[in-house]
């Protein structure tokens, strides 16, 4: 509950300033940092000299200098950094990697982004705009094998409609810390996947808000944690214009006793934002007995004149029922477990509609679940 | 030639609250080329036996065996018990999400053979089968039983049999839910599966309706957790008139 002393939203960041030395140092006990393991983050919160995030130039690609002032897409985004990492990437990055679709221009070509990184740390300033009529789908792959501190500011202009498919697959050892906020124009589409199965410690704050009524975005994820991977997903819609849509679908599979994953969807409808639909869901499906998934999803409304505002979120242990049908029609108790988490997905991964980016995201989820054995069988005699 | 052998079979479901027992000692035997009816009142145990064949987790086996020519089946987990020919239509299929039907059959097909199936043959032996069940070809696309009608269901069910030809299927409950054309050609499934393959049957129902499609050749009366009486297919019409109440009494012998 609110109090006269108390901001006027619960969810909006209480601090916008792209000056690190305006951000306290997260300790843990701040709602925001309550969940992540602090701890083992404590060189992204100390400013320095790291690495800055870099990409092979293209049509679309560019590498610029970075400089302090607001940069036309933070402009137009109205984008401001909101915690530490985040300012300190803004801050402290030497180069952007821009990703630029010219208005009315329709890109039939996946845009595929190799993210690299030459130091231990990395700062990462990346910047997407999509200009008004624009349409295209950009992939952004961190295969990297360094730890990365980074900003994603995206900017999609009136009536454009652009994907973006984050992609962090990277080794068992890296660590991600990202901010990645989307500014959805009118009447326009924003579709942004993230897609988490390597890596340490990811760590994904993605915000949206609008530039004008009549726009959608979608934030779909897919996540697998096993062992001891903590993977955070804190999502945060910020519905401040009238007839606007979002939908958020988050699924996760968590297996092995030290496996962590955390989702906090956040959804602010202010007092202006009339006629939006709503709905976020989160659904975790736990492989075996010890994992931990912590989801929380907050609602505010400061109107009633919705179209719809919705939300779940469910935690489930593996269905014996679903196994038992499977295993009665003979398929081995691994087989029927690895087609269940296959399908688990399969919500999120239909919306990847390029043919050949949906079948390298299902391959990558299926080497993580050890699934090609199967596929190997069944592929074999048609050879 | 196969023989599914059930001998003095006792089972109990374990809940929270403890071991009950339902089946209390059950003797059948069931045969290549034959059909077995298992009919009986609601609550008498008679799904409990299929799910005990089939080997669903939630049962416990404390007394008695089942063997499929010769081998124990009791000793087998729920895949070794289909690959080794047992077949189990159950009265309600599970949902699977994410998992299409023509992937679920190719799967199922693949495990139970021992190799995937050519995929020329295998497009139209799934194409025939499915249009002898007046299904229509879309069906495949969907997933696993999710949205499926009780109907849909059902013929589901007898096409994985179809596919899979098992040496003995129990059908568990396969008529309940069903209108009259449904039934109709879900029975005619079973009995074009049986002339073709020699199957032996188990048919579990609470009605006599689908006995006039399928025509068994014993049928056995199911009460308090075992059998209590055992004829031809005219017992069937001694049910059909009379009801189960004058088994109400053997059950709680």
């Amino acid at each position: 509950m609110s109090t006269a002393q108390a901001p006027p939203s619960d969810l909006a960041p209480r601090v916008l300033s792209n000056d690190p030395d305006d951000h306290e140092t997260p300790h843990g006990r701040e709602e925001e940092w309550r969940f992540t393991p602090v701890a083992k983050l404590g060189d992204f919160f100390e400013s320095g000299q790291r690495g800055s995030v870099t990409a092979t130039e293209s049509e679309f690609v560019t590498m610029t200098p970075a400089e302090a002032d607001p940069s036309t897409v933070e402009k137009d985004a109205h984008w401001v950094a909101s915690d530490l990492p985040s300012a300190l990437a803004r801050t402290n990055a030497t180069s952007i990697v821009s990703i630029s679709i010219p208005a009315e221009r329709e890109v039939d070509d996946i845009v595929v982004v190799d993210l690299t990184g030459s130091e231990k740390l990395n700062y990462g300033r990346i910047e997407i705009s999509a200009g008004a009529f624009a349409k295209a789908t950009v992939v952004l792959r961190l295969d990297m094998t360094t730890d990365v501190s980074g900003i994603v500011v995206t900017d999609v202009a009136d009536q454009a409609d652009l994907t973006v498919l984050a992609l962090y697959d990277g080794p068992r050892t890296s660590r991600h810390v990202w901010q990645w906020a989307t500014t959805v124009g009118r009447d326009a589409s924003f579709l942004g996947l993230a897609i988490a199965l390597g890596g340490s410690i990811i760590r994904l704050q993605q915000n949206v808000r609008y530039a004008g009524p009549g726009g959608s975005a979608e934030l779909l994820g897919a996540f697998l944690a096993s062992d001891e991977q903590f993977q955070e997903f804190r999502i945060f819609v910020d519905h401040n214009e009238p007839h606007c849509v979002s939908n958020v679908v988050f699924k996760g599979a968590l297996s092995g006793a030290q496996a962590h994953t955390v989702w906090i969807g956040d959804v602010r409808v202010r007092r202006e934002a009339v006629g939006i639909e709503t709905y976020e869901l989160n659904r975790n499906l736990l492989l075996n007995d010890g994992p931990r998934a912590d989801s929380v999803p907050n609602l505010e409304l400061e109107t009633g004149d919705v179209v719809s505002a919705g939300h779940a979120s469910a935690t489930g242990r593996f269905d014996d029922e679903q196994l038992f049908y499977l295993q009665s029609r003979g398929i081995t108790e691994e087989l029927a477990r690895q087609l269940v988490v296959r399908g688990f997905f399969v919500e999120v991964l239909d919306k990847v509609t390029d043919a050949d980016l949906r079948r390298d995201v299902i391959r990558r989820i299926e080497e993580r679940i050890g699934m090609d054995a199967i596929e190997q069988q069944l592929t074999d005699v048609d050879a | 030639m196969s023989t599914l052998q059930i001998t003095d079979l006792h089972a109990s479901v374990v809940t929270d609250a403890g071991e009950t027992p339902i089946l209390k000692g059950v003797d059948l035997t069931v045969e290549s080329g034959r059909t077995q009816a298992v009919m009986g009142p609601n609550g008498s145990g008679k799904s409990t036996l299929a799910y005990v064949i089939a080997g669903h987790p939630k049962y416990t086996v404390t007394q008695g065996s089942i063997t499929l020519d010769g081998e124990d089946v009791l000793d087998m987990s729920v895949d070794e018990r289909a690959r080794a020919g047992l077949f189990l239509a159950m009265q309600y299929p599970i949902e699977v999400p994410g998992v299409s039907v023509s992937n679920f059959l190719r799967t199922s097909a693949t495990s139970i053979r021992g190799e995937a199936p050519k995929l020329r043959t295998w497009i139209g032996e799934v194409k025939e089968a499915m249009a002898g069940l007046q299904m229509d070809g879309a069906f495949a696309e969907r997933n696993v039983n999710e949205g499926f009608s009780g109907g849909e269901k059902k013929r589901h069910e007898i096409l994985q049999m179809s596919l899979l030809k098992p040496k003995i299927a129990i059908l568990d409950e396969t008529d309940s839910g069903l209108d009259v054309d449904a039934l109709r050609v879900v029975s005619e499934g079973v009995n074009r599966f049986q002339e073709d393959s020699g199957a032996g049957v188990l048919l579990i129902t609470h009605y006599t309706r689908i006995l006039r499609y399928i025509t068994p050749d014993v049928v056995n009366v199911f009460a308090g957790g075992r059998i209590v009486e055992t004829g031809g297919p005219e017992l069937a019409e001694v049910l059909e008139a009379d009801g189960y109440e004058r088994f109400a009494d053997l059950a709680k012998a």
